[in-house]
């Protein structure tokens, strides 16, 4: 299974992110964001949290109009997989890829701890190492992860079953306490939380680990 | 050619930010401060000749997130 993982100026977690991926099997390249095009025959993008372009104008804008984002892009168009993960799923948002938008915190306090998740769906090879309603501990880093949708959006979320994880305290303000939103095609997952640092017991839990496996079991197979 | 574009949260979407100012400015004592809504001003210069349409091109693309944000564009 082949990852790539992209770098913008200002990514802070693209190296934790290969980590991820290669303990669980993956081969991975990094791709700086000036490339035009993505490795041949990669199966999954990670887009890495950090503060691309240093946030200017707004999170992830600037990383999302990048000569890489086109690629991704189209990537994700052919049915590829996409991981964004933080700042990385600020870059969905602003892409296109994922709907809603990611505001300022509404507490506007910067919040860095382990939280507990609640994983709403298993219904993708995301989420299919854990079961529906399984508590996961996974640390959270950000000043921006206040999801919000329209109510339209929202209950289309639902409907398709696209939430992939809710906190179970809410540490931002975000809309239904999400954490977590994937595609209509269930292949492209946003998330704020960092499950790439939660794969070792130096981290102080490894309740990501199950994510990158089920990923890469599922792609090998593909 | 100079072109001021502001840029602000649409109406309905928490202002966090903005709330926070509006409470500062009620403990110095600025009484009677309802609502503040904090946005952002970009002004570009612009080739002469630049049309309103391009504006709001880069508006649509890049100046705004047209999901949360509102923009005016403002020529000359």
């Amino acid at each position: 299974m082949k990852a790539a993982v992209l770098v913008f100026p200002g990514s802070n977690c693209d190296r934790d992110m290969a980590v991820a991926f290669e303990r669980a099997g993956a081969q991975v390249s990094m791709v700086w964001h000036k490339d035009t095009a993505l490795p041949s025959d990669v199966d999954i993008v990670g887009v890495p949290g950090g503060f691309s372009f240093g946030d200017y104008l707004r999170c992830g804008a600037i990383a999302a109009k990048s000569p890489i984002s086109a690629s991704l892009k189209a990537h994700a168009d052919r049915g590829g997989y996409v991981l964004g993960v933080c700042n990385g799923f600020q870059v969905l948002t602003e892409t296109g890829l994922l709907p809603g938008a990611l505001m300022r915190n509404a507490n506007l306090k910067f919040v860095c701890k382990a939280l507990d998740l609640k994983v709403e769906t298993s219904q993708s090879d995301f989420t299919n190492g854990y079961n529906a309603g399984d508590i996961v501990t996974i640390p959270v880093a950000h000043h921006d992860g206040n999801y919000s949708v329209d109510d339209e959006t929202l209950s289309r979320l639902r409907g398709e079953d696209r939430i992939a994880f809710t906190y179970a305290q809410n540490p931002n303000g975000s809309t239904a306490d999400i954490a977590g939103v994937l595609s209509e095609n269930r292949r492209v997952l946003g998330m704020m939380p960092h499950p790439e640092r939660a794969v070792d017991d130096g981290h102080g839990g490894t309740d990501g680990v199950a994510m990158f496996r089920s990923l890469v079991a599922s792609l090998e197979t593909a | 050619m100079k072109v001021r574009v502001d840029v602000m949260l649409k109406n309905g979407v928490l202002d966090p930010q903005g709330e926070a100012v509006r409470h500062a400015l009620g403990s110095l004592g600025f009484d009677g401060v309802d609502g503040v809504r904090q946005g952002k001003v970009i002004e570009l210069d612009v080739a002469e000749g630049t049309t309103e349409d391009t504006v709001r091109d880069m508006c649509e693309r890049l100046l705004a997130n047209t999901v949360i944000e509102s923009y005016q564009i403002h020529m000359g």
